[in-house]
């Protein structure tokens, strides 16, 4: 503190407590209409958790929304927790055994390979949509967990994080091994990678809330109910058409869909900071 | 590019280390992109039977569309007020918290988990507070005198999707300009405080000048959110309406592909977003090569 100045003290705190009642207000309401029948939800909205909370979200656990078509969430839970858990381990791995290659070997085509992986930064989901639709089709890949996973799996972000980090790994250290007689794959396995435990951490919080996050890629290829992600089947929920919407149970369902998330970043909040700034590098 | 003073040899190793995220690369980035770029120079009839060569006319009918143009001018509206609003809120709320330094990591526990919230579940969240019938903002806003209704009236759908997909943000925000700001050393604000500079004074002649690259880095990573990332926000509220109010380029890609089937069209789109995503990348790494530097 520079200087003492109480009214000041007070203005911040009013300012910033008033910020957190802001933001965290819409889950809030979230979380008390998922507490409540729909007809109190529809009848004038609660402002404190009713008594419905078990029956709520077990019906959209255990039975879906019959009414609509919606599978249970408990299996769109599944669904988004194998997607997040691929593209997350699946961007790892890649990345780490690419920058490896690139930073420990002198070969032809490396400068090559690096901006190949580079481009990928430049071309996301979003402006390639249809015809990376039509190459996931025609590998008969619609409909599967390695079409939510694969095709987003390559990583320039995570390359580039790895690459800079291997370039600070002392050289000292592959010379001892190459002298104790251990091969490449032996050295990367036994002292890169662990070496890289913090930053591996790090990656693994920021991209396993990207991956559970995903929308756009689980809508295009998925059109069997028992491949939907539990964020884009909220959707299917909320715009039901002609009924009235069961703002209970999918208000449940969004309560559900952000806690995994959620709960990574508040348990892991220094690696998730860390990882935010160093994959922004 | 450097490689390590000391590497292994190997003949074959180095190629299959790299093989994996280079055939995901070519097959799932590289050859769809192409694809893009080479459907945008043809024209398929409607039953999908012929194509025909037809140059940059599909460039041409964007351009003198009026919808694409209507859309193309909505995103850059929104892409300025979600930056806009979600950063001068954050900037607010950083500057707060680092004046209370023993409660600073309290607050930002508090305020980053929205972050963890997927696009399209936040535009639901606020979808249902602003409900016309039972949202209970939509119900203070009529207690004020304003007839709030996102499904008749643009303006309102606008500000919804704005007030979803900045809310999310500012966790991101936050955090870079809270770091920023602890980053800047103590003991200017001490020289400046000494001289007899307040708080307002300090802010404007040493905190905002020594943020000014995290404010710079961050216009460009919100307006690449805003433009690319938002699909979520727009697809489960708005649908892109009322009318086309809320039709943002990327959602109208989305939509002439697989609701209007129109290829062609489409893929002239994809190949104008493209150029958009490269020119900010490469704004974007211009700007860290002058950070490395300073």
């Amino acid at each position: 503190m520079i200087e003492n100045r109480p009214v000041l003290n007070i203005v911040q705190h009013v300012i910033l407590i008033l910020g957190v009642t802001v933001f965290v207000f819409p889950i809030w309401l979230a979380f008390v209409a998922s507490t409540h029948t729909a007809r109190d939800v529809n009848s004038g909205i609660p402002l404190l958790p009713g008594d419905q909370m078990w029956e709520n979200y077990a019906q959209v656990l255990g039975e879906g929304l019959s009414t609509i078509g919606a599978p249970p969430i408990g299996l769109m839970l599944f669904n988004s927790l194998i997607m997040a858990l691929a593209i997350t381990i699946g961007k790892i791995v890649i990345s780490l055994l690419s920058s490896f290659a690139i930073v420990y070997f002198r070969f032809p085509f490396r400068v090559l390979a690096f901006w190949t992986i580079f481009v990928t930064l430049m071309l996301p989901v979003e402006v390639r949509i249809l015809p990376t639709y039509e190459v996931v089709a025609q590998l008969g890949m619609l409909n599967s967990y390695a079409g939510l996973s694969i095709p987003l799996i390559a990583s320039a972000t995570a390359t580039f994080l790895f690459r800079q980090f291997f370039m600070t790994v002392p050289d000292e250290l592959t010379e001892a091994a190459r002298v104790d007689g251990a091969g490449p794959m032996k050295f990367f396995r036994d002292i890169l990678v662990p070496l890289s435990r913090t930053n591996l951490a790090a990656l693994f919080v920021i991209l396993f809330i990207y991956g559970w996050n995903q929308y756009l890629w689980p809508l295009l290829v998925t059109t069997d109910e028992s491949y939907y992600t539990v964020v884009m089947g909220i959707q299917r929920m909320a715009n039901a058409g002609e009924e009235q919407p069961l703002w209970n149970l999918i208000m449940a369902t969004a309560i559900l869909a952000m806690l995994p998330p959620v709960a990574v970043i508040i348990g892991m909040q220094r690696l998730f900071v860390r990882g935010l700034v160093e994959t922004e590098k | 590019m450097r490689a390590k003073r000391v590497t292994f040899r190997h003949r074959w190793l180095p190629y299959a280390l790299i093989a994996p995220q280079i055939i995901i690369t070519l097959v799932f980035f590289l050859w769809p992109a192409s694809q893009a770029i080479y459907q945008s120079v043809l024209r398929q009839d409607a039953f999908g039977l012929r194509t025909e060569f037809v140059g940059m006319a599909n460039f041409k009918r964007l351009f003198a569309d009026p919808l694409y143009l209507e859309s193309f001018w909505t995103t850059m509206a929104y892409s300025a007020m979600v930056a806009a609003s979600g950063m001068l809120i954050a900037l607010v709320l950083a500057v707060m918290a680092d004046r209370v330094i023993r409660t600073a990591t309290a607050y930002r526990t508090l305020l980053i988990w929205p972050y963890a919230v997927a696009p399209a579940v936040a535009g639901v969240l606020w979808w249902f507070l602003f409900n016309p019938t039972i949202g209970i903002a939509a119900y203070a806003m009529d207690m004020l005198g304003y007839d709030w209704n996102h499904y008749l009236d643009g303006g309102d759908a606008m500000a919804l999707i704005v007030i979803a997909a900045a809310w999310r943000q500012v966790s991101y925000n936050f955090l870079f300009f809270l770091a920023g700001l602890q980053a800047i050393p103590r003991s200017l604000t001490e020289a400046a405080a000494i001289d007899g500079a307040g708080p307002v004074k300090r802010f404007w002649t040493i905190q905002l000048p020594l943020l000014s690259p995290t404010v710079f880095f961050l216009i460009v990573v919100n307006v690449v959110y805003a433009f690319f990332e938002t699909f979520g926000v727009v697809h489960a509220t708005t649908s892109g309406g009322p009318g086309n109010a809320t039709n943002i380029l990327v959602y109208k890609v989305w939509r002439d592909a697989f609701e209007g089937l129109n290829l062609g069209s489409s893929a002239a789109q994809s190949v104008i977003l493209m150029v958009i995503v490269i020119l900010l990348t490469a704004i974007q790494f211009r700007y860290i090569e002058r950070r490395v530097e300073y």
